[in-house]
């Protein structure tokens, strides 16, 4: 495949990067995202940035992007300090981001999300909606991606706002091009696609105008193949600190990875060995229109189930019909043999099935309320008497499910929001153990913790199974599927596509079904 | 509005499709009503009849121009009344009491609203007081500066020059100068909001703030611009209330806020921002002022009138959903990889 | 480091506690409760205090039933229409023959019905609730004017007028007290010591995370709007007999004034904070200090301007104290 061909491991010989982070330092509230986080970037490399969920990437971006501001250290373009103080003073510097979520105007057609704050101009500073239209139309002609511009953005999938996005950054013409994931809700070809793009800008032969020199490129992923198809450097992060920087060709994957955990993958994954039970979760021919269609499986008591597949590929839909947040329109869901009704989180609570959401911040959490009313609120029913709470149950329940987690906050009465990523997570999951659930579904249980929180949860994880819950688990970090599951349930397109057990899962095995092509590496 | 002749193939076709049902529904609706009410009294199509109505429509259609493009920003800007109160006293009261010329006098009645909008301005963006309670604390205020200020006295036609008076009365054509005024605006706020970039920001702001953000539109500005506007249209509705009226008490635009809002929601409008024109706003406005001067001819009891306004309200959303639902199903299963 | 660690933290304990507004606006009105009853000629005396807790029962009922809905970060609009619609209906009822033992609690179920009407289009069919209740403003007032026209019904029984006017035994305390007090109560403890009240807060601070907890809160919404209808019928039932008169027009424009009293009460109009104490005192404040003003001959006009003021103070505020405590916390670690 030319796409995913080696580029020649040449270091561009510039002396002066064109970007320079130093001594970067972030924190919020209790959270250091980032302390004394550096990188150079180069005129015309593509540079990768790996590092878990959680390592502070996003933040490092945001902080280059003009979103947010440094504790402390500084930003050097082209050997000069600056500040960004908004996003526009960064954008006008030409650092051009494509954030990991597409953040797209659904009222404004797809051109004018491009070109929003610069449509181009005609007669009396009316903008010119028609050269707008074909300037969009070529973007996409050049990224290989029907699409019409004129559509509003309203109802795009995930992908195709991914590539509006990627259109967006692209049509800057920018010193510095910097992408987030940008390819998790993407295809093979898409992918390709992409990336012959993005090294054209790199290589400073992009279509338009004949610029002097390349675009500075940092590519944050989680695949290894597409770091090896597209960068010459590779900088590792791991908890808001920078690792390592070095030519990829000098470190091979093994280290690469070893260097993002901080230990060996045996001590990441303490997956006990577990003998299956009953069927206690069974779902059957589950269809949402639009989203997922005819998906059945089953999970065992002691079983730890994964869903994987590409962002957008169904998976979070799938667990949230399940539990019963989202209608669905066809199919089965039966806990230990009885039917849950649709759409009714509440029966499915009382069924004994908890969710832990994939977005701990938006669906899993109050932020501005305290740790205690976060821990008891799904068993406000069950800590009253005659319809009242009793406040000391409420503090008891909290504080010994707290302890039991090893959570740590200042105090019980203390905003969730103030916590750090893992121990809002942990709130998250004691509200839910706290319930004494037969199953449990985590949605990408660990997003966005630090290293040492993460081995804690899949403790936890593997010893619930022990204890004989049925875990179902949707996860987009293939360490942790490959690491934690008994069987692998690979989604794509709103189906199952495959089903491998723990011995068949491998990186390959699972992204072959997830992209519905050959290996590609 | 949008570009002629370039007809798009997919996604534009349903979007103009539910903008122009939405504006040709108004006027669907206008028609009957004005058809039906003919049919009752010819006399309704009668040119004095037509001209009370255009009398009657001109300020509301000013203020609902004004209040669109706040509420495009997904916000509200309920002081529209109370600042037409002070701006209709301030111009009427130094026309009759300090001789200031009249041109000098309608500028300051418009930098009175002016000065009003930039105030909910401050309040909203720099303060972060959500536009409700903002501009419902301006609300309070302002009245009770016009209160404070009127004292119970008001200002009376003979007290003011003959040539405000004509203004406010006068025709051109047999259009009145007043509806003029309002459709100049009208054309005025619809290019900018459709035309030109910052007008577009707008509806970026409203349609989704956040993404805004990360794009480094000039957020502080936009919504300045918003509340200006918004408080100078509702000034230089007050200055033509007082040429229109001539007598100005310290009650003047009172509850007029609650009509404003009501014709932009009923011109489809969403109230969450991102999405309506001001046309749609002006046809609200203008069925509103038709139900309010058929009910007597359709001898239907003058008490309905509030009750209709507040159905049509209900009505006017509730289709709106239902219109957005259905296209966001069609959008969705056109752009969804699933089949 | 270490040795100056605790005392930062008393520092900002402290600061929170001053900048917690229901804690500040209970201060305030009890300062001026007394400030104002050593300077206000008659402000003092037991009959005051008796015409000011007549005055304030419509605006506390309303606003018991509206902070609830704002803490699920709704609002309603509707409220003063529907007592101005129920106390309509009334003056129909009695027109009518009807006797009032039967109307009062048709008057209340009337009101609920308007309230679920409310809760059907903002919860049934999902929409925004600013839009639906300035829309039930206009249309229940409207159905007010159509019942009764411009005139008023004033006929009512001497028996209740008298009830709601009148102390209870031979006291200074007013009758309405009573019922006010033991509302205020119910809504207390429903809000801070139930299940249902941790709903609401859960449903007002995030009700995308509420949905995920196994909370209905398009169900939750709906009673609100429910109760929220049931008080303001019983509002009209009071009004109209408080002032012997059921007219269209009653209790016009004072949702705003019970928005305002909740707002200025500490309840966050984004829903998931605020608390009752805090919007009772503000209750008290705004009426006492109105009672004042108008003891003081001082026009009535002043209070639109000092009510829009404390409205927009009530939000600026905690937001001014917030950003003045990031700024010194900027600084402190900057020179940390």
């Amino acid at each position: 495949m030319s796409a995913l061909a080696r580029h020649p491991d040449s270091v561009p010989p510039q002396p002066v990067p064109v970007v320079s982070l130093r001594a970067l330092s972030k924190s919020f509230g209790a959270v250091q995202a980032l302390s004394g986080a550096r990188l150079d970037l180069y005129a015309g490399e593509a540079h990768a940035l790996v590092g878990e969920n959680g390592a502070g990437k996003s933040t490092l971006i945001k902080i280059l992007a003009g979103l947010y501001r440094p504790d402390a250290g500084s930003i050097e373009l082209d050997g000069e300090p600056v500040r960004f103080s908004d996003t526009a003073a960064a954008m006008a510097a030409g650092i051009a981001v494509i954030y990991q979520e597409p953040a797209l105007f659904g009222d404004l057609t797809v051109a004018e999300n491009l070109f929003i704050g610069r449509q181009p101009k005609g007669r009396f500073g009316f903008i010119d909606r028609a050269a707008m239209n074909r300037r969009a139309a070529a973007l996409f002609a050049r990224l290989g991606v029907p699409m019409d511009p004129d559509r509003p953005a309203k109802g795009l999938s995930i992908a195709d706002q991914q590539l509006v996005e990627i259109a967006k950054a692209i049509s800057l013409d920018a010193r510095v091009l910097v992408m987030d994931e940008p390819t998790a809700a993407l295809s093979g070809v898409e992918v390709e696609r992409l990336f012959g793009v993005v090294r054209a800008l790199r290589d400073g032969d992009s279509g338009s105008d004949a610029d002097a020199g390349g675009a500075a490129v940092l590519f944050i992923s989680h695949r290894f193949n597409e770091v090896e198809a597209l960068c010459q450097r590779v900088t590792v992060m791991r908890d808001g600190a920078h690792v390592s920087t070095d030519l990829l060709a000098d470190v091979g994957v093994e280290e690469l990875v070893r260097r993002m955990v901080g230990r060996d993958l045996g001590a990441m994954f303490p997956k006990q060995e577990v003998e299956p039970g009953e069927v206690v979760l069974d779902v059957e021919g589950l269809t949402r229109t639009g989203v997922c269609r005819d998906v059945g499986f089953q999970v065992r008591a002691g079983e730890i189930v994964a869903l994987a597949g590409l962002v957008g590929a169904g998976r979070s839909e799938v667990v949230q019909a399940v539990f019963g947040v989202e209608d669905r329109d066809a199919g089965t869901v039966r806990v230990g043999g009885r039917e849950l009704p649709s759409g009714d989180p509440r029966a499915a609570i009382r069924a004994g099935v908890a969710l832990v959401p994939e977005d701990r911040r938006q669906q899993g959490l109050l932020l501005d309320l305290s740790v205690l009313r976060n821990a008891t609120l799904p068993g406000r029913g069950r800590l009253s008497r005659f319809g009242f709470l009793i406040g000391g149950a409420e503090r008891r329940e909290a504080a010994e499910w707290g302890a039991r987690l090893n959570a740590k906050y200042g105090r019980l009465t203390d905003a969730a929001g103030t916590l750090s990523g893992g121990n809002q997570q942990k709130i998250v999951l004691a509200k839910w153990l706290a319930t004494n659930p037969k199953v449990l579904i985590v949605d990408e249980p660990t997003r966005g913790i630090d290293v040492g929180t993460k081995a804690e949860v899949h403790r936890l994880l593997s010893a619930l199974a022990a204890d004989g819950v049925a875990v179902l688990m949707v996860s987009s970090e293939l360490l942790e599927v490959l690491g934690m599951a008994d069987r692998v349930l690979v989604m794509r397109e709103g189906r199952i596509a495959g089903e491998l057990s723990r011995a068949e899962a491998t990186e390959e095995s699972v992204m072959r079904l997830a992209t519905g092509q050959e290996a590609a590496a | 509005m949008s570009a002629v002749g370039v007809k798009a193939r997919t996604g534009s076709t349903a979007l103009d499709l539910v903008l122009r049902f939405r504006a040709l529904g108004l006027l669907v609706a206008l028609t009957a009503l004005v058809a039906v009410t003919t049919a009752v009294n010819p006399r309704f199509l009668g040119g004095q009849s037509v001209r009370d109505v255009l009398f009657a429509a001109a300020i509301t259609v000013l203020l609902a121009c004004g209040m669109t493009v706040v509420v495009l920003t997904r916000g509200i800007d309920l002081s529209v009344g109370s600042v037409l109160g002070l701006s209709a006293y301030v111009t009427a009261s130094v026309l009759a009491e300090s001789g200031m010329p009249t041109g000098p006098a309608m500028v300051l009645g418009l930098a009175v609203g002016a000065a009003c909008g930039a105030l909910n301005g401050v309040i909203v963006h720099f303060g972060k007081v959500p536009p409700l309670v903002a501009t419902l604390g301006t609300l309070y205020v302002l009245r009770g500066v016009v209160y404070f200020l009127a004292g119970g006295s008001r200002i009376n036609a003979s007290d003011l020059p003959r040539a405000f008076l004509d203004f406010g009365n006068g025709r051109l054509l047999g259009v009145p100068y007043l509806f003029a005024v309002a459709v100049l605006v009208l054309v005025l706020v619809g290019v900018y909001l459709g035309r030109y970039r910052s007008g577009r920001d707008l509806y970026a702001l409203g349609s989704n703030p956040e993404a805004a953000r990360l794009a480094g539109l000039p957020a502080g500005r936009r919504l300045m611009t918003a509340y200006v506007l918004s408080g100078s249209l509702a000034g230089l509705g007050g200055v033509l209330y007082a040429a229109r009226f001539g007598t100005v008490d310290a009650s003047a635009g009172f509850g007029m806020e609650l009509n404003v809002v009501a014709a932009v929601v009923v011109g489809g409008v969403a109230i969450f921002g991102g999405s309506g024109t001001v046309l749609g706003a002006a046809l609200g406005a203008l069925l509103l002022t038709v139900i309010n001067n058929a009910l007597p001819v359709l001898r239907i009891d003058q008490f309905w009138q509030q009750a209709i306004i507040g159905a049509l309200i209900l009505a006017a959303i509730a289709l709106d959903r239902l219109v957005s639902i259905r296209a966001a199903r069609a959008l969705r299963q056109k752009g969804s990889h699933v089949d | 480091m270490s040795t100056e660690a605790p005392a930062r933290r008393r520092d900002s304990a402290l600061l929170r506690a001053a900048t917690t507004w229901d804690a500040a606006i209970i201060g305030v009105t009890l300062v001026f409760l007394v400030v104002a009853a050593q300077t206000v000629e008659h402000f003092g005396t037991a009959r005051n205090a008796g015409y000011i807790i007549l005055d304030l029962a419509p605006i506390l009922l309303l606003a018991l039933a509206m902070t609830l809905i704002v803490t699920t970060g709704e609002i309603d609009l509707s409220v003063a229409s529907t007592v101005g619609l129920t106390s309509a209906a009334m003056g129909v009822m009695w027109n009518a023959g009807m006797t009032l033992e039967a109307i009062m609690p048709l008057a209340v179920l009337l009101g609920a019905v308007l309230g679920a009407v409310n809760g059907l289009f903002i919860t049934g069919f999902g929409l925004p609730s600013l839009a639906v209740t300035i829309g039930t403003l206009a249309l229940y007032r409207g159905l007010a004017y159509v019942l009764l026209g411009d005139t008023a019904v004033a006929d009512w029984p001497r028996l209740f007028t008298g009830w709601t006017l009148g102390n209870i035994g031979e006291g200074a305390v007013p009758n309405v007290l009573a019922p006010m007090a033991v509302l205020a109560i119910v809504f207390g403890l429903v809000l801070h010591a139930t299940p249902i009240g941790r709903s609401v807060y859960a449903a007002g601070a995030n009700p995308i995370a509420a949905a995920y907890t196994g909370i209905a809160v398009g169900r939750l919404k709906f009673w609100l709007y429910v109760t929220s209808g049931a008080m303001a019928g019983l509002v009209g039932v009071l009004w109209t007999l408080r002032y012997s008169s059921a007219r269209a027009d009653n209790a016009y424009g004072l949702e705003l004034t019970v928005i305002a009293v909740v707002l200025l009460g500490g309840v966050s109009i984004f829903g998931g904070k605020g608390a009752l104490p805090g919007v009772l005192a503000a209750v008290v404040l705004l009426v006492s200090l109105q009672n004042a003003l108008r003891l003081a001959h001082v026009s009535t006009e002043a209070l639109t301007v000092v009510t829009g003021s404390l409205l927009i103070a009530a939000v600026l505020a905690p937001n001014a104290a917030s950003a003045v405590r990031g700024a010194l916390h900027r600084r402190r670690r900057r020179t940390a």
